[in-house]
């Protein structure tokens, strides 16, 4: 053991959540150091090559809102990009882009290298040091020592990781990686209760050895949005690549089938508990028997590589059983796998054991964000990462952590979902987690957490200025578009009459006619002479705020409701055990979790409406000191 | 979204008298806002706003909406903090019988007050500092009351229907809402997409099945629409006479008001608090003969619309085949046969008898002899209320939740409806479905979003 150095803040783990807390740490000015087994594996994709989807954009756009890089990376590193659910409503909008694996993480890993306050450093961490039940260091399995004020756990998969194909067995991390051997013990002696999850991924395969005649091709869009709120479409323009679509058909169930008892999944080998929806092969083809195909996306890993990643065909067979399944499939025929498709199990944490700032209730300086804490998928991950990163620094400066509230972003739903429900398997996020997802837009991400993050300290001042320049122009021009009125002139009835709109007699309001299902602000842009001229982002708000109007509304009366348990905030020091008229499945409930407000009390499940009410009533008591 | 408490700054209220006790009725309201709330409703000399706390004033009540006036009503202002719950008070004195204070409950909920839940205006009391904290005990057992009444009511029949329904109903929603919601979450997948003619055709089958729950299954609907009854039976068994027995027996008219049918006057019947609407009253009182002669079919007719079927038997005659197939048909509702004539000598066989309808719904009468009739207001009241005297609080108490929340489903699906028929786009349409099953579970007590995404991962085919 040696004495290394003195610093404020210890990131152990350099995926996304770790890349994302150690960035967002330093930039709040602390001397940050962020420990990784490999650095050429930091901000790596073990799995798919994209960022964003449903939902998971959401969580990208408010990363980005926020201050923190993901979206920035992947502006610079995407090869593919899409608007998906566009024929849906505004909520559900998801951006989704292709990344180039490679320059993703060396990207990534050169805005560390080049941040002030920053150190990454190649090592693994075998213990944390604590002192009177705050954390005062971490050491190395070299035996160098890092004095530090709060550490952020995001050793993602790692921990004691073992990576499965049918019998074929290695203890390692994702990617034939080393696994974290040591700092599981160390945890479990500190008193944190560990579980096992599992998840898996697919086969990659050489292009060249793949027959597209037999696929249909997938593009990106012409229009492109870029994931930064920073960036322009201008900006961040470029060819863009291909993506493939085939199908598994009745062979490859075949082949899956006779050879199910060589699966350590249903041979009984996992004993981790896999996520229902990152399913296996086989777990589709005996959960969904009566399907004839299934569908697969062939999509590259990056320009540099003829490498591909077959989507929708993760597998934890054994190796033969995977050729002959894989070269069933219609342009698959002799594709010559590059890496086998695996299943890994891994220690990650009972999730309930932290508070909503993601620092462990039990442990003064601790943190614990992403994959560690249950959660599935990158973006998950990076948004546990930003706000750990911002809560350890703000720990340090004496400061009250922030916490997003389940109305104020994805962000919020995930860290409140994880701590008060303690996932059972890995987390992800999806838009119907969201209660109030038509207030928590991708296209209003800014104007959600951009203002939080300035006084957070991330956002530069010219940004947070450009917001409001945005919001005051949206906000003249929705004004503008409710007072103005149209007569029924011919050219008015034309328009009307092109889109199928029933027409009017008398004047009415351009709102009016923005509101209609049929139109839009953009298709009554040809009546519309007094039009100022806007960027598309203000466009976009304009018909958005006037269309759905009565909706959003709606949910701002719902979130009203809500905000009113989330205000009532309960001590942290409660017995519940003490308190009379308590169900038996509440105390123990409550006891175990903690809740910070009623509503996040309302929200665990075996509390019941009237144990609310109960706690409401000891609450009263409680302030007036009986 | 439904919250599980609710706070101390909305507006409750309720009825603060017990049904059956005389003319007035009070509808009591608590919270702030209560007097702005009033004054909607209220037309009087002044705006209850511009009147001092505490002070009594004359007035009429209208409902609101078209400004039909409900009742001429005494209104009571109660300024906080000098008051029970220490928040402002409105007290609506009706004088128009248990149905108007009832209809004025209904006006005042609708313009935004909350039902009171049991104990809620002592707990808003003891919150406010009101009460001594020796009583705050008091008010955790009866907060814990509602749970075990609740529980008592998932044992009773009624209430056990009523979950099974709504459950089959949520299980419905959660099928769409599963497919809208599979196909935003993977966007890229060959899901079968629901049409928006299916959809419409779902939501419109959910909500008339909420719609027929609402009305059918609720006792609180007996107390504000009276309890539906129907006298039947063959030829000259004596119906007329025990409609006569009815309202004779000193048992007031209480109200006339104008039915759901235009041209018809209903007449109500108070049966210790229970309103009870006999079907067709007119028709055996004004033409007896004709209505006497009620054919089987008619009976049916009738039967299948009525909350409590009356079926009167001549005890000194045998079981004919048409007594057979009236009985056969009550089996499976809410009966009570009265044999008649029981000063007679009794021909009729108990124990056919007994196989269509169980022993404790058969009594023994006499409109001759007038015997009987104590017993047949106490078997009503079994049937209907547990055997207890129905109060207001006692007649809502034990679904008011329930109600609420079947009532906000019925919105949400009202406002789904909207959204398919102005073709929105899909996650509007599950943002109203959504909005349906969380108010839904807050009957079953089941939360929503993890079975949303269990359904999506059973239902469909999808992930890396």
């Amino acid at each position: 053991m040696y004495e290394a150095e003195t610093i404020d803040v210890a990131v152990i783990g350099g995926g996304h959540a770790g890349c994302e807390a150690a960035l967002a740490a330093a930039r709040l000015g602390m001397k940050t150091v962020m420990f990784a087994i490999s650095l050429d594996s930091i901000a790596m994709m073990p799995c798919n090559p994209s960022i964003g989807g449903s939902s998971k954009g959401h969580l990208v756009r408010e990363i980005d809102a926020l201050g923190g890089e993901m979206g920035r990376n992947i502006d610079k590193t995407y090869i593919q990009t899409k608007m998906l659910n566009t024929g849906k409503g505004p909520a559900v909008y998801s951006l989704r882009a292709q990344a180039d694996k490679t320059r993703y993480h060396e990207e990534m890993k050169h805005t560390l290298e080049k941040t002030e306050n920053l150190k990454i450093k190649q090592a693994e961490i075998s213990e944390i040091l604590m002192e009177d039940g705050h954390v005062s260091g971490v050491v190395t399995t070299a035996g160098a020592v890092f004095r530090c004020r709060a550490a952020v756990l995001c050793m993602g998969t790692y921990m004691k990781s073992r990576c499965l194909s049918g019998d074929h067995i290695v203890e390692s991390g994702p990617n034939n990686l080393m696994p974290a051997t040591k700092l599981s013990q160390n945890l479990l002696d500190m008193g944190i209760r560990l579980f096992r999850f599992k998840t898996g991924t697919p086969a990659r395969m050489n292009r060249n050895s793949l027959d597209f005649s037999k696929m249909e091709p997938q593009y990106g869009d012409r229009d492109i949005v870029p994931f930064s709120f920073e960036n322009t479409p201008e900006g961040i323009a470029r060819e863009q690549e291909l993506c493939w679509l085939t199908y598994t058909n009745e062979k490859t169930h075949e082949v899956i089938r006779k050879n199910l008892h060589r699966s350590p999944l249903f041979g009984g080998l996992i004993e981790g508990t896999g996520p229902r929806y990152c399913p296996s092969i086989e777990d589709k083809v005996v959960r969904f028997a009566d399907k004839e195909r299934h569908q697969l996306f062939v999509e590259p890993e990056g320009e540099n590589t003829e490498e591909m990643y077959i989507q929708g065909m993760s597998s934890s067979l054994p190796e033969d059983v995977q050729i002959e399944m894989y070269r069933t499939i219609p342009g698959l025929e002799h594709c010559e796998i590059t890496r086998f498709a695996y299943a890994i199990e891994y220690d990650c944490i009972d999730a309930t054991q932290l508070k909503l700032s993601l620092e462990f209730k039990d442990f003064h300086g601790l943190f614990s964000a992403g994959q560690f804490n249950g959660s599935s998928g990158y973006e998950e991950a990076a948004a546990q990462g930003l706000m750990g990163g911002i809560n350890a620094a703000r720990y340090i400066q004496g400061k009250e952590p922030v916490v997003l509230r389940r109305s104020d972003g994805y962000i919020g739903v995930l860290i409140d979902d994880l701590i008060s429900k303690g996932s059972k398997e890995p987390y992800r996020m999806m838009t119907s987690r969201a209660e109030f997802r038509l207030l928590l837009r991708q296209d209003n991400a800014d104007q959600r957490l951009t203002p939080l993050g300035y006084e957070i300290g991330l956002i530069s001042q010219e940004r947070y200025d450009s917001l409001l320049e945005k919001e005051r122009r949206t906000a003249e021009e929705i004004q503008r578009v409710r007072e103005m009125t149209v007569a029924p002139s011919e050219e008015v009835l034309a328009l009307l009459e092109q889109y199928h709109s029933s027409l009017i007699k008398t004047g009415v309001k351009l709102a009016d006619l923005v509101k209609r299902p049929e139109l839009d602000y953009e298709k009554l842009a040809p009546i519309d002479r007094e039009r100022p001229v806007l960027p598309p982002a203000v466009r976009e708000q304009v018909n958005i705020q006037i269309k759905y109007e009565g909706y959003i509304q709606q949910q701002l009366k719902q979130v009203e409701q809500f905000q009113k348990l989330e205000n009532r905030r309960l001590p942290e020091d409660i017995d519940y055990e003490t308190i009379q008229g308590l169900r038996l499945e509440a105390r123990q409930k409550l006891n175990a979790i903690r809740p910070e407000s009623l509503g996040h009390a309302s929200r665990i499940t075996g509390v019941s409406p009237a144990d609310i009410s109960v706690l409401l009533i000891y609450m009263e008591q409680h302030k007036r000191g009986r | 979204m439904l919250q599980k408490a609710n706070f101390l700054d909305d507006i409750i209220a309720a009825i603060s008298t017990p049904l059956g006790s005389g003319g007035i009725g009070i509808v009591r309201m608590s919270g702030a806002g209560c007097i702005e709330l009033a004054d909607q409703l209220f037309q009087g000399r002044k705006p209850l706003t511009e009147k001092a706390t505490h002070t009594i004033s004359y007035g009429k009540i209208t409902d609101g909406k078209d400004g039909e006036v409900i009742d001429e009503v005494l209104v009571s202002v109660m300024k906080a903090p000098h008051t029970y719950t220490k928040e402002d008070i409105v007290e609506i004195n009706c004088h128009g019988g248990f149905l108007v204070t009832q209809r004025v409950l209904q006006a005042v909920l609708q313009a935004g007050a909350r039902m009171a839940e049991p104990g809620e205006f002592t707990k808003r009391g003891f919150l406010n500092g009101r009460i001594d904290l020796t009583q705050a005990e008091a008010v955790i057992d009866l907060i814990q009351s509602k749970t075990e009444l609740s529980r008592q009511a998932a044992v009773n029949q009624l209430e056990g229907r009523l979950k099974t329904a709504v459950r089959q109903m949520r299980n419905t929603l959660i099928d769409m809402i599963a497919s809208i919601e599979a196909v935003i979450d993977y966007p890229d997948y060959d899901i079968e997409e629901e049409t928006y003619s299916s959809m419409e055709a779902g939501a419109e089958k959910i909500l008339a099945e909420m719609e027929q729950l609402l009305a059918g299954a609720d006792r609180g609907k007996i107390l504000r629409e009276g309890l539906q009854t129907v006298i039947v039976g063959k030829p000259n068994v004596g119906k007329s006479s025990l409609l006569n027995w009815f309202l004779e027996e000193d048992r007031a008219i209480v109200t006339d008001i104008p039915g759901t049918t235009r041209d018809t006057v209903e007449e109500y019947i108070n049966i210790d608090g229970i309103p009870v609407k006999i079907v067709d009253t007119a028709g055996i009182r004004e033409t007896g003969d004709i209505v006497e002669k009620m054919g089987v079919e008619k009976s049916k007719a009738y039967a299948e619309q009525a909350d409590l079927i009356l079926m009167m038997l001549d005890a000194s005659r045998p079981l004919e085949e048409e007594d057979r197939e009236i009985l056969s048909f009550i089996r499976e509702k809410h009966s009570i046969v009265l044999l008649n004539k029981s000063d007679l000598e009794q021909v009729l066989s108990l124990e056919e008898l007994s196989q269509f309808v169980p022993k404790e719904q058969i009594l023994f009468v006499s409109v001759k002899e007038n015997t009987g009739f104590d017993a047949l207001i106490d078997a009503i009241k079994t049937m209907f209320f547990s055997g207890q005297t129905a109060t207001a609080e006692d007649a809502l108490l034990g679904n008011t939740r329930h109600k609420n929340a079947l009532y906000q489903a019925k919105e949400a699906m009202e406002h789904c409806l909207v959204t398919i028929r102005t073709r929105m786009p899909e996650d509007f349409i599950s943002m109203d479905l959504q909005d349906a099953s969380r108010a839904l579970g807050e009957i079953t007590g089941d939360v929503a979003d993890e079975e949303i995404i269990d359904r999506i991962f059973t239902k469909f085919c999808l992930g890396k």
